[in-house]
């Protein structure tokens, strides 16, 4: 054996070598903090531009419009109001001509098409006003609306000066953008049915994965035996978490709507789609959380005669649960997020009106934003954006709901 | 075999066991082991690392059933019934044959649950106040009753290991066993937590049959009445503590205890 020196912890190479070790951490690092960088600044570029053109949409420009009934060619008795004699009074265009009376010729221009609704809203709360001068806030067209809020055309522009002098015009936040419906006209357009169809579709998607994810999970983990049946399985479920969803899409068409003839459009299939999709994430995340379960608590609840059973949901669902969970919002989030599966199914249909059951015609939040994005008027652009928000919001919602279940739930060792 | 030599038999056993042997897969970990527990003292299975004491004591309570390669022959008894028989319910035998783990392994509950789990799946109390005896008796039996009973709702987990150890016993001890495992129940104490435990052992024996496997001589020349000494999956010795580390009749024994392997 050849004798070796001794290490010269102080030579030239080994000085050489702890400075490169050094330069490769202060790299490391530099190249760390700059990929956090660039994804905070994507981050605040999308929230800022979304913010920006989102918070006007759920602001809407409206004209006092003073409406002499007296004097109107109104022909309504005061005593019998009826939704068929409002039906039959040609309010449109008693409105228009009671509009240019008051704004001038080009009133048409100015307010939205759909002002007469309401007139014939203010006409049926309180039928007395039909004697007298009344002064009923109705939306403006979408060029002045937006000539209002930013910038629109330059005649838009200045009819926007001539009616601030008037103090007739304000802006201000529309609730009707909550509580209504989708619709032709961007002014009276609402997220409302598309929310309800997005909670009650992430409701069947949660009431049917859930259950179903976790006892798969359950059952492959704690009573499966290993051998090639399971192990076939096991790669079938990460196979389907990697699907892409327009295949779920096509699925769903193809069993709930042509084999099982359920309702078409409506939140119970595209419920039962997305969670086709959700379920193998449940699978997956479920199983990881029940394997980091520690023998040692099995042993112990076995080692004093707990059955198998007793084991599983006394001692490793609950000390899994937090894990599960998590997978689960993952889970939704992404279901939530979801549009081409449901395109498939029919769920890109013009719906005006909020589902009221999972039966009935419906649609979601990215649908909804998908359909007002291809639309050709102008004022569907912030709607769009303000839709985002409200998605944004849901979504944000979802998962401080998940953070606090998780941590209600998680154990301290 | 030499097996003959050694005194295996005792009268009035309260477990015995005939011809046992364990397999993994192909893999023989036990080659035929019989011995009988006595109700009235304390045994202790000794041997180097891997010599099959912990997986034999591990089939006293059918702890291997969980394991899916194991596999175990021969015939083992509880009060004279066989309990791989079909007819004997698996989740009673472990009821009425407790065991304590090597890790300490205390529920993530708080101390009161950790005991009181097990009366409750067995319906062994009458009720919220008669399950309050069952905890106080079990925490005393177990040495832990005037360390813990102003904080019997904290967590088990917040204890000290040797304390969770006691815990863990307490928690054995609360459904009446008849007979308790301890799978190396110090290896992970300190010297003052082994020394209470010993001595909470000491004032078990007579009510539990007690079996205990342990790395440490020392431990089973103290705490224990008879001794058995495994290698390589064979019973080498088995009898009376004192016989066994002052005149071991075997060779291996011999060399065992003077310290030659292990």
């Amino acid at each position: 054996m050849s004798t070796r020196n001794p290490t010269d912890w102080k030579s030239e190479a080994m000085r050489k070598r702890i400075a490169g070790r050094y330069a490769a951490e202060r790299r490391f690092k530099f190249a760390g903090l700059f990929a956090v960088v660039l994804s905070a600044s994507f981050l605040a570029f999308l929230l800022v531009t979304m913010m920006g053109n989102g918070l006007r949409g759920f602001t809407r420009t409206e004209i006092a419009l003073k409406v002499d009934f007296p004097a109107s060619p109104l022909l309504l008795d005061p005593k019998a109001i009826t939704d068929e004699a409002l039906a039959n009074a040609n309010l449109p265009m008693v409105t228009g001509t009671v509009a240019k009376t008051a704004l001038g010729d080009k009133a048409d221009a100015l307010l939205s098409p759909t002002a007469w609704i309401n007139i014939r809203d203010a006409i049926k709360a309180d039928p007395t006003i039909l004697s007298r001068t009344a002064t009923i806030s109705v939306p403006a067209s979408t060029g002045l609306d937006l000539a209002a809020k930013s910038k629109g055309s330059p005649e838009m522009e200045a009819e926007v000066a001539r009616l601030k002098q008037q103090g007739v015009l304000s802006t201000g936040f529309n609730f009707g953008f909550l509580t209504a419906s989708d619709g032709t006209d961007p002014t009276q357009v609402g997220i409302w049915g598309a929310f309800k169809g997005s909670l009650l579709t992430m409701l069947v998607t949660l009431i049917l994965s859930f259950p179903v994810g976790v006892a798969t999970a359950l059952y492959l983990e704690e009573y499966a035996r290993k051998n090639w049946w399971t192990d076939i399985i096991e790669v079938s479920i990460n196979n389907l978490a990697a699907v892409p969803s327009i295949i779920f899409g096509l699925l769903g068409l193809s069993i709930f709507l042509n084999l099982a003839h359920l309702p078409r459009s409506a939140a119970l299939v595209g419920g039962m789609t997305l969670a086709l999709m959700t379920m193998p994430v449940i699978v997956i995340a479920g199983r990881n959380a029940i394997k980091s379960v520690p023998p040692s608590i099995r042993d112990a609840a076995l080692g004093i005669g707990a059955s198998p059973v007793q084991v599983v949901f006394q001692h490793v669902l609950p000390l899994a649960l937090p894990g599960i969970l998590t997978g689960t919002i993952i889970g939704m989030a992404r279901a939530l997020g979801e549009t081409a599966p449901l395109l498939m199914i029919g769920m890109r249909a013009f719906i005006a009106t909020p589902p009221g059951g999972i039966t009935d015609p419906a649609t979601v939040l990215p649908v909804q934003i998908f359909l007002w994005s291809d639309e050709v008027s102008k004022g569907f652009v912030e709607k769009t954006s303000a839709a985002i928000i409200v998605l944004l919001a849901f979504l944000l919602a979802m998962n401080g709901l998940a953070i606090y279940l998780r941590n209600k739930f998680e154990t301290r060792w | 075999m030499t097996q003959e030599q050694t005194n295996l038999t005792i009268d009035n056993p309260k477990m015995s066991a005939r011809d046992v042997k364990v397999f993994y897969g192909e893999k023989q970990a036990i080659k035929g082991v019989s011995i009988d527990v006595g109700m009235d003292h304390v045994t202790a299975f000794i041997g180097p690392s891997g010599c099959g004491k912990s997986t034999f004591l591990r089939t006293l309570n059918r702890m291997n059933d969980t394991v899916a390669s194991a596999r175990v022959e021969g015939e083992i008894t509880l009060d004279g019934e066989n309990i791989y028989a079909p007819s004997m319910d698996v989740v009673q035998l472990r009821a009425r044959v407790g065991m304590v783990f090597q890790k300490p392994n205390p529920f993530p509950k708080s101390i009161y649950e950790n005991i009181a789990y097990g009366p409750r799946i067995h319906g062994l109390a009458a009720g919220k106040a008669d399950m309050d005896v069952i905890v106080e008796k079990s925490l005393r039996r177990a040495g832990l009753w005037d360390e813990v009973k102003d904080r019997l709702h904290d967590s088990g987990t917040a204890l000290s290991g040797g304390q969770q150890q006691r815990l863990c016993i307490g928690r054995a001890i609360a459904v009446e066993p008849e007979v308790i495992l301890m799978d190396e129940p110090c290896s992970a104490l300190d010297p003052i937590a082994t020394a209470k435990i010993e001595e909470l052992i000491h004032e078990l024996r007579g009510r539990y049959a007690i079996v205990i496997v342990t790395h440490n001589m020392q431990q089973a020349a103290r705490v224990s009445q008879r001794t058995a000494f495994f290698h390589l999956g064979d019973l080498v010795e088995y009898g009376v503590t004192s016989d066994i580390f002052t005149n071991p009749r075997q060779e291996r024994t011999k060399d065992y205890i003077t310290g030659r392997y292990g």
